[in-house]
């Protein structure tokens, strides 16, 4: 049963800076480094001292809430550092890489033979089940829990993002693989959105429902697909899983390795030539980064989309869920008059004397300017312009800054992760932080509730 | 320039007085502050070029009205021109210098009392001076008789600030329109600088039982007398705006340009405009509607004003200013697309019948708006629960399935029995 799915509700961010699609192989790095700050609710408990020589594929520590759920190491070498923060938190995982790669490789079972109980210890074993997340909370799936269905979108919408039918090209094994593995943890059906036009590899896949979505951003959103298609009730868990990652699980079910391996997207306008490029999870973004060039000194260079990356530095690691890397300029300038004279060269969502309305197919080169500062909330009935889901974006907000846990609830909560208000964030004109306030306002659910 | 400011923006930096120079220095430079959480790129507009907006459409009501300042007074004094022409009778330096200096001043105490108090509760709060009362401070002198008394708009601008906004925690906190509550305290607090057929015109007041006596009736005070014979306005006349009234609501044409700026500029609510002006043609017709019955005698005090073509209404009086300007005020108004359009309806309708039931003071839209205002968040409220309650409905077909531990549990019960 394939639902087609258009939204109108949206904007597309059109950014100079498109990756094109040429795939090089990136140098290997020396270190690889898992960003604790990716694992979002997860209190690590590590299993291997400093010094500790590990195999890719191997523990390097466990989800404490969770003895089950281990973290592997995406590369063999020798766990060189523990980065700690304050009263003692881990923030990062640093692995010297030895030249020669060698894998801790276990015996999977006939996929078909398993049932879902085992394909759940397997995955939570192997160091496969952080990419699985979950909805209500946006947090890594909890394992005790059976989803009323999964959604997969390998609808590309966000600026500048990794093009999923490209990196996905040729992977339909390990596709098949994982999405196998995964109907079996679910009576629901596993849905996956791919683009209106688009030849995706999930054309052939068995055991999904299709749903072909078309519109501006944020339709390829997991978040905005699972609103039309079969909205998160309160009591409801639905699991989301990027294609990128399953190609990870897939290839592990097929092969018993764990291979961190992922085409990525080298973007935006400070990048000299844009492309993809071969790599590995915790990889420093160095190796490819200055392989592309850069246009500038400075820049932001960040772990993600423009709309949703966290930011990191040339000497960072790739994010453990990110398959795009973005530069564009720093806008830490002035600009005289800035706020009242017409503006040609940057976005907007009105037509104050700003003149994108006339282009929208134009390319901008927006920098990271907040182009104002920070007000309390004035203007209404603009995020409802952008904002498809079927929820009040504004009460929402406001519902997380008092923290009202029920009006939260009512509203909608359940339903939202901090990406789908990233394009309220954006076109705010009072600069509210929004994906923090969300977030925030989820992290207290949680605590509370969940 | 650009260095010299940002590097006494770091010497202030925490400090008492940095909001004030922080407002100065936003105002010449969009500052360089980037983004630090969620998204890093933002869109160009912010609060000051969407307020700049607002002031951009209420300049040519504003220059409008020191013309026609002069030209009231002169046509009071004088008679009113028998072929009157635009550029002749007009767009004179006469009525443009007349209006000036007295338009100006009230434009100029309206800001610089304003913005005080706004500084002053910034530096004393230690937020950034908002932007709200850019609009506000253009609002108040187009809404005022032309010859209130700079004082008296003093304390009302203070007042309104005050009162009106600040106590609630300043720009987008406030309940009321602090432009409609500084034109309230006015209304009520001298009431007879406020309504009567002398304040309309410039010198009308100093001239009262003098022998050199002017009047300037509004069309509105002249029905509301119960006068139902043809006034020497035409209809022309009501729309372009040459006609008594306050300072910048008479044209109905340039409010209208004003409005559809707004609306293309997608600044102001389209559909509080909209459902605003059906609100004042329903509660019109309904009016018309009555004296066509025959249910209301010619002697009524109400009937003047209840006979008035309903669609008249809307380009006499402050009814179109307060629907275009005030109402889509989207801090005091609703907030939800389906409010606004309630809201807006509401407004058009009551306006026009306060206007026409108001003994004392023949106009209602300020009553209407500071009404809705307070209105405003319980029709939200109720907007709002209709989608609670579609959720409420769907959760009651939720799907909840039994974790994989519950199944482990109950095994391991049967075993140990």
């Amino acid at each position: 049963m394939s639902k087609d799915i258009r939204i109108k509700k949206g904007l597309n961010i059109n950014l100079v800076g498109a990756a094109e699609q040429t795939t090089s192989k990136a140098p290997s790095s020396n270190v690889y480094a898992l960003n604790l700050d990716d694992f979002h609710s997860i209190t690590p408990k590590m299993l291997l001292k400093q010094g500790a020589e590990v195999k890719a594929g191997e523990p390097l520590f466990y989800n404490k809430n969770n003895e089950d759920m281990l973290f592997v190491s995406p590369v063999s070498g020798e766990l060189v550092e523990i980065v700690r923060g304050a009263r003692r938190r881990i923030l990062t995982i640093k692995i010297l890489a030895d030249k020669e790669q060698s894998y801790h490789s276990a015996q999977v079972a006939d996929l078909n033979a398993m049932d879902g109980e085992s394909i759940r210890k397997t995955l939570l074993n192997s160091g496969c089940w952080p990419f699985i997340k979950q909805r209500p909370y946006d947090i890594v799936a909890d394992p005790d829990s059976t989803p009323k269905a999964i959604f997969i979108s390998a609808y590309t919408t966000a600026p500048l993002a990794a093009d999923a039918d490209y990196v996905l090209k040729g992977k339909e094994a390990e596709l098949q693989a994982a999405i196998t593995a995964l109907g079996k943890m679910t009576p629901g059906a596993i849905h996956v959105s791919v683009g209106n036009t688009s030849t995706s590899p999930f054309a052939n896949i068995n055991g999904i429902t299709i749903h072909k979505v078309s519109g501006p951003h944020p339709a390829g959103l997991v978040g905005t697909q699972i609103n039309k298609i079969d909205p998160v009730n309160k009591g409801e868990v639905v699991w989301t899983v990027a294609p990128q990652d399953l190609v990870i699980i897939g290839e592990y079910l097929l092969t018993g390795k764990f291979n961190a391996q992922r085409i990525v997207a080298l973007s935006g306008s400070s990048v000299k030539t844009p492309k993809y490029y071969t790599t590995k999870i915790g990889a420093e973004i160095s190796t490819f980064l200055y392989a592309s060039g850069v246009n500038q000194d400075k820049f932001r260079l960040i772990n993600g989309d423009v709309l949703t990356g966290s930011k990191t530095t040339p000497e960072g690691h790739l994010g453990f869920y990110n398959n795009t890397v973005t530069a564009i300029p720093e806008g830490d300038d002035y600009e005289f008059f800035g706020w009242n004279k017409p503006v040609f060269n940057k976005i907007s969502s009105t037509r104050a004397l700003t003149f994108s309305w006339m282009q929208p197919k134009k390319q901008y080169d927006l920098d990271t300017n907040t182009n104002g500062e920070h007000r309390a909330f004035v203007v209404t009935g603009r995020y409802e312009e952008v904002f498809p889901l079927d929820i009040y974006p504004l009460q929402l907000l406001k519902a997380c800054m008092v923290k009202d846990l029920d009006e939260m609830e009512q509203l909608g909560m359940y339903e939202v992760a901090p990406e789908d208000f990233a394009l309220t964030e954006f076109i705010c004109i009072s600069k509210q932080p929004h994906q923090q306030i969300i977030r925030e306002g989820l992290d207290l659910m949680y605590q509370e509730i969940g | 320039m650009k260095d010299k400011l940002h590097q006494i923006k770091l010497k202030y930096q925490g400090k008492k007085m940095a909001p004030a120079f922080n407002a100065i220095h936003t105002f010449l430079y969009t500052p360089n502050e980037t983004t630090h959480s969620g998204g890093h790129v933002r869109a160009v507009d912010d609060l000051k070029r969407t307020m700049n907006t607002v002031i951009l459409a209420l300049v040519p009501c504003l220059l409008f009205g020191i013309f026609n300042a002069g030209y009231q007074h002169y046509s009071a004094v004088n008679g009113f021109p028998a072929d009157f022409s635009v550029l002749e009778h007009f767009i004179t330096w006469d009525n443009f210098w007349l209006g000036a200096i007295t338009v100006l001043p009230l434009v100029i105490v309206s800001y610089g009392v304003g913005l005080a108090v706004e500084f002053v509760f910034a530096v004393i709060k230690g937020h950034e001076v908002e932007e709200g009362y850019l609009v506000t401070g253009m609002l108040v002198p187009l809404i005022v008789p032309i010859d209130t008394p700079l004082w008296m708009l003093a304390v009302a601008v203070i007042f309104g600030v005050v009162i009106g906004k600040e106590v609630f925690g300043g720009t987008g906190m406030n309940i009321l329109n602090p432009a409609l509550t500084i034109r309230a305290f006015l209304f009520f607090a001298y009431p007879t600088w406020m309504s009567g057929d002398k304040v309309w015109v410039h010198e009308g007041v100093e001239r009262a039982g003098t022998a050199d006596a002017i009047s300037g009736e509004t069309i509105l005070g002249y029905l509301a007398q119960g006068n139902t014979s043809e006034f020497s306005y035409s209809l022309s006349d009501m729309f372009f705006g040459f006609i008594p009234g306050s300072v910048g609501e008479t044209s109905t044409f340039l409010i209208l340009l004003g409005g559809l700026f707004l609306i293309f500029t997608k600044i102001a609510s389209w559909r509080i405009m909209v459902s605003a002006v059906a609100g004042s043609l329903a509660m019109g017709l309904i009016f018309n509607g009555i004296v066509d019955a025959g249910w209301i005698p010619e002697y009524s005090k109400f009937y003047g004003l209840m006979q008035f073509d309903f669609w008249k209404h809307l380009i006499v009086g402050g009814l179109a200013f307060g629907i275009v300007y005030m109402a889509t005020d989207p801090v005091t108004g609703s907030q939800t697309n389906k409010g606004k359009w309630i809201y807006g309806f509401l407004i058009g309708f009551l306006s026009v019948m306060i206007r026409v039931f108001n003994p004392g003071y023949p106009e209602g839209v300020f009553l209407a708006i500071l009404l809705m205002n307070v209105f405003a968040p319980t029709i939200d409220h109720y907007v709002v629960r209709g989608n609670v309650k579609g959720r409420m409905k769907r959760m009651k077909n939720a799907t909840i399935l039994p974790k994989p531990s519950d199944g482990k549990a109950e095994e391991l019960k049967v075993e140990t029995v």
